[in-house]
């Protein structure tokens, strides 16, 4: 459309992602690091599945547009699946990897708990799947058309950065909640990760009916937040906590 | 060992079936591209641009069809949404509405002509004094009859082709692309009861940035400019080849003037025509002519072997090409005269095989196919011929074009009041010397032809039409009327020559244009060069420039077009001869004792296929048929800013293109990057303020009485 919805939409999409990363990962190399094998981790997942795809439409025929869309889904759903195993081989090998870890970091002791891990793990799966989704939309939205000409909502280029950084900021929780639920050995976790991505998947089949889908992951979003915050060790107490500690702060300094 | 060459079988596979990716992307939801368009370049001369030029990222506008003149109104000052991209008819492609377009151009963005396949009444962009700067008449010669006092020549001209406009202009084809714009207008950007129409709107953008300004000397200079290892040329100079050929061969080598020989000039236009850069023909224009004179040259090869006349006859075809990508397809010759102008120039400086005093006359063929009536008209200048001398020349020549009417269906006129040449090459032959000279056309004072220089100057302005059930090889071998009336005039131009040239009086009967081979060039240059007798006389390499539609005039500029390849090798089938040369042997024919290169050229060409074979008859023809260079000797001499000679040159560019979008509201694009930089605020907020607090929030390892700090 233009440079302003070109920045606009950017913002939209990476914005929180990125302010992640500049407060909680810059600092850490160790965490830059786990950030970037998580990418690649979530890459390969979606080469793999998007391979199984990419056979079976050229082994079909081109023409049959409902076969092509099932097709579509098929592969969509083999993805989902292919990308929460990868998650879970991740988990497998940064535990294999945390003594290894332990001797090159600067600390004595385990340099990065299982938390720290899931989330940046998760922030990582997030950044590259945001990235996927996002980057050709935000070129093609440089020039000076926008989406419509054949019947698509003008408001294409909005709602697709919203969905990015829903899932952006979803895939983080999935990996706090997904790791935690591995060291507990509560396996139910994983199967519910696995149903609410399927589900979230389902719901931006309903696109271009923007209101069915984009508020429904978004409460998907805050419910997966809510559940993430209370995995990592939050309670209602610390933030009862935070307040007072605001509130007797602002009470002493003036 | 195993697993290596596994991974090297997955590596290949997954690169062989990314070759095979085909791209569904945003782009395609986004744009259309538009592929039958033709654009509007721009050209300059020694003191003026015309043309048009686009911004560098394209111009973008949201687009208007026009339904009248009066409905100027809404791009020009009434809507709210400009700059507007206005989408004409061509029957609104007049020039006061380009004119008004071009006094308010911020508020419009771009034009786009939709071309019809049916001929308006008329249309004609060119002036209504064509060349009036560069022909012979002038302050110093004829001053009365200069700039057309006397007659003008295209009254139906409006002068489009000279203008300069500062948006792009293209055409489109009445096709399927063009509905799905007029759809996309009608569906979006049509005002409902007078209020505003609704984002988003239907818009497009065309690219055709020239990369030439000002004039010829300036971007001529800038050429020169050497800053880096691959230097920018930004113009080009027109300029093709003239094809000419002789009864009697001349040796190449020899130039200049020729003792005790004397020459007629048989003199043809070969230019094609057309507003934009299109599929076009100039069938009434300058086909017609250059086809009756090659008829002709056929029709006097048997009597001059037979009874050679006194004198040699000399058949020129100026050549008017338009070089690469020209929209204005116009010809050099009207573009000053540039094929004419570089002959004359190279007979006066020595340069040719002949010189001015070996012309002892000049015929011209001007538009001769559009009959008003059952004449055909003599043009002659009436300055040269208040001389004597050349007066008798010229009324013995009116004589024997008179008297080879014998016998044919019309008669040759002389025009009742003094009137100036038309414009014609013969003038710049007479800028040069007083030659005794006559242009032959079928229009008395104004042009018969009311598309002069137009798209619309094609077979259907000549008339030529075929019977419905024919096939393409049975229409190429049927004799239409048009042809036949062609065929008369060559043979009346055919005989004329003869006398001039002091042939044998009892021969001139036997003299005969074929009406076969008349009718095979008109369908071959306005229907479909890709034709089994194209096919024949061409050369082998050059078989690829024939196509199933009218040949396109536009090519490189240093190349040599379609139309002139085909009257070379044309001529040379007509006035040459077949010889038994193999194929190396015709290209060096000097190794053998009776063939020079010097006096012909030899041509190896593809032949016939015969009936029981799939093998076609090659063989070498030999003619005295040369190919001159036909570039302005403004270029030659450097004189980019020659008030004597055509400075026309054409400006390069890097690429054209259009297509067409919807666009958003202003206020969707800043509301949008409102939400997007309130996120990122929100977002660096909120994610400090946790980062800074996490070990409060996330502490359930601690002791759940934490001290109030």
């Amino acid at each position: 459309m233009t440079a302003a919805v070109f920045f606009g939409c950017a913002f939209i999409a990476f914005g929180p992602a990125f302010s992640l990363f500049i407060f909680t990962i810059a600092k850490d190399p160790l965490r830059v690091i786990i950030l970037i094998a998580g990418a690649f981790f979530w890459l390969v997942s979606l080469l793999l599945s998007s391979l199984v795809w990419f056979i079976a439409t050229k082994a079909t025929n081109a023409q049959d547009l409902t076969l092509q869309k099932n097709l579509l889904i098929f592969g969509s759903i083999f993805s989902v699946i292919l990308q929460e195993v990868f998650r879970f081989a991740y988990y497998r090998l940064l535990r294999k990897a945390n003594e290894g870890l332990a001797a090159i970091s600067e600390e004595d002791g385990p340099a990065l708990s299982v938390r720290e891990m899931a989330y940046v793990a998760g922030l990582g799966f997030g950044i590259m799947s945001g990235a996927f989704s996002m980057i050709n939309t935000l070129s093609d939205s440089l020039g000076p058309g926008t989406v419509g000409m054949f019947g698509d909502s003008q408001y294409y280029f909005i709602t697709s950065a919203l969905m990015t950084l829903a899932l952006t900021l979803l895939h983080t929780f999935w990996g706090v909640v997904f790791f935690e639920g591995c060291e507990r050995k509560r396996w139910w976790v994983i199967a519910v990760v696995l149903c609410l991505h399927l589900m979230v998947f389902s719901l931006s089949l309903l696109n271009p009916f923007y209101v069915g889908s984009i508020l429904p992951v978004y409460a998907i979003m805050l419910l997966m937040a809510v559940w993430a915050f209370f995995s990592s060790g939050g309670s209602l107490h610390n933030i009862t906590l935070l307040w007072t500690c605001r509130k007797s702060n602002t009470e002493t300094s003036s | 060992m195993g697993l290596e060459s596994s991974k090297w079988a997955i590596i290949f596979l997954v690169c062989w079936l990314y070759k095979n990716v085909s791209c569904n992307s945003v782009e395609q939801k986004i744009y259309v591209e538009l592929n039958n368009t033709v654009p509007c370049v721009r050209l300059l001369n020694a003191t003026h641009q015309i043309g048009c030029q686009s911004s560098i990222s394209g111009d973008t506008g949201v687009i208007h069809v026009l339904e009248s003149e009066a409905d100027l109104e809404w791009p020009l000052s009434k809507g709210p949404n400009p700059p507007y991209m206005v989408l004409l008819e061509s029957s609104l492609f007049t020039r006061s509405i380009m004119m008004k377009m071009k006094n308010e151009s911020n508020r419009v963005a771009g034009v786009a002509v939709v071309v019809p396949n049916t001929s308006p009444p008329e249309f004609s962009p060119h002036t209504t004094c064509p060349n009036e700067n560069t022909g012979v008449y002038s302050d110093n010669y004829g001053p009365n009859l200069a700039h057309c006092n006397t007659t003008v020549w295209n009254p139906l001209g409006n002068g489009l082709s000279y203008e300069e406009f500062d948006f792009p202009v293209f055409s489109l084809k009445e096709d399927n692309e063009t509905e799905f714009i007029k759809q996309c207008y009608l569906d979006h950007n049509r005002a409902v009861n007078g209020s505003a129409p609704q984002y988003p709107l239907c818009a497009m953008q065309l690219f055709s940035h020239m990369h030439a300004v000002t004039n010829t000397p300036t971007c001529m200079r800038r050429n020169d400019i050497n800053f880096s290892i691959n230097p920018e040329m930004v113009c080009d100079p027109l300029g093709d080849y003239n094809v000419w050929g002789s009864i009697r061969p001349y040796n190449d080598t020899v130039l200049g003037h020729k003792e005790n020989e004397s020459v007629v000039i048989a003199a043809a236009r070969l230019d094609s025509r057309a507003f934009f850069w299109e599929v076009s023909t100039g069938a009434e224009g300058s086909i017609s002519g250059f086809v009756t004179l090659l008829a002709a040259a056929q029709a006097l090869r048997e009597v001059t072997h037979k009874a050679p006349p006194t004198r040699n006859i000399l058949f020129a075809f100026f050549q008017g090409v338009s070089s690469f990508c020209l929209p204005k397809q116009v010809s050099l010759e009207t573009f000053d005269y540039i094929g004419s102008s570089r002959m004359v120039y190279d007979m006066e400086n020595g340069k040719f095989v002949i010189d001015l005093d070996n012309v002892h006359s000049i015929l011209e063929i001007g538009q001769v196919a559009v009959h008003s009536g059952t004449n055909l008209f003599l043009h002659s200048d009436p300055v040269s011929r208040s001389n004597d001398t050349v007066n008798d020349e010229v009324e013995n020549f009116v004589k024997n074009l008179q008297s080879s009417t014998a016998g044919l269906s019309f008669l040759l006129v002389e025009p009742n009041v003094s009137q100036p040449l038309p414009p014609s090459s013969l003038q710049r032959f007479l800028r040069a010397q007083p030659i005794p000279g006559i242009v032959l056309a079928d229009h008395e004072s104004a042009f018969n032809n009311r598309y002069y220089e137009s798209f619309y100057d094609n077979a259907a302005n000549l008339n030529l039409t075929y019977p419905s059930d024919l096939s393409p090889e049975e229409q190429l071998e049927f004799v239409t009327e048009t042809a036949k009336s062609l065929t008369d005039v060559a043979t009346v131009v055919a005989r004329a020559l003869y006398k001039q040239a002091g042939g044998d009086d009892s021969q001139v009967n036997t003299i005969k244009a074929d009406p076969k081979i008349v009718t095979q060039m008109l369908y071959g240059f306005l229907v479909s060069s890709n034709n089994s007798w194209f096919q024949a006389v061409m050369a082998p390499e050059l078989k690829n420039i024939l196509k199933p539609s009218p040949p396109e005039y536009y090519v490189g500029v240093v190349m040599s077009s379609t139309p002139t390849r085909l009257v070379q090798y044309l001529l040379a089938n007509l006035t040459g001869a077949a010889t038994n040369l193999t194929q190396s042997q015709c290209q060096k024919p000097d190794e053998l004792p009776n063939e020079s290169r010097q006096m012909y050229s030899y041509l190896w060409v593809q032949g016939i296929v015969p009936p029981n074979s799939t093998q076609r008859d090659s063989f070498c023809v030999r003619a005295s048929v040369r190919l001159t260079k036909a570039v302005s000797p403004a270029f030659e001499l450097g004189e980019y800013a020659s008030k004597d000679y055509s400075t026309w040159t054409e400006s390069r560019w890097k690429f054209i293109k259009a297509r067409i979008f919807l666009v958003a509201s202003r206020d969707l694009e800043m509301l949008t990057l409102g939400v997007g930089v309130a996120v990122l605020f929100t977002s660096l907020l909120v994610t400090y303020f946790i980062s800074t607090k996490a070990d409060v929030l996330f502490s359930s390892t601690r002791e759940p009485a934490s001290a109030a700090y």
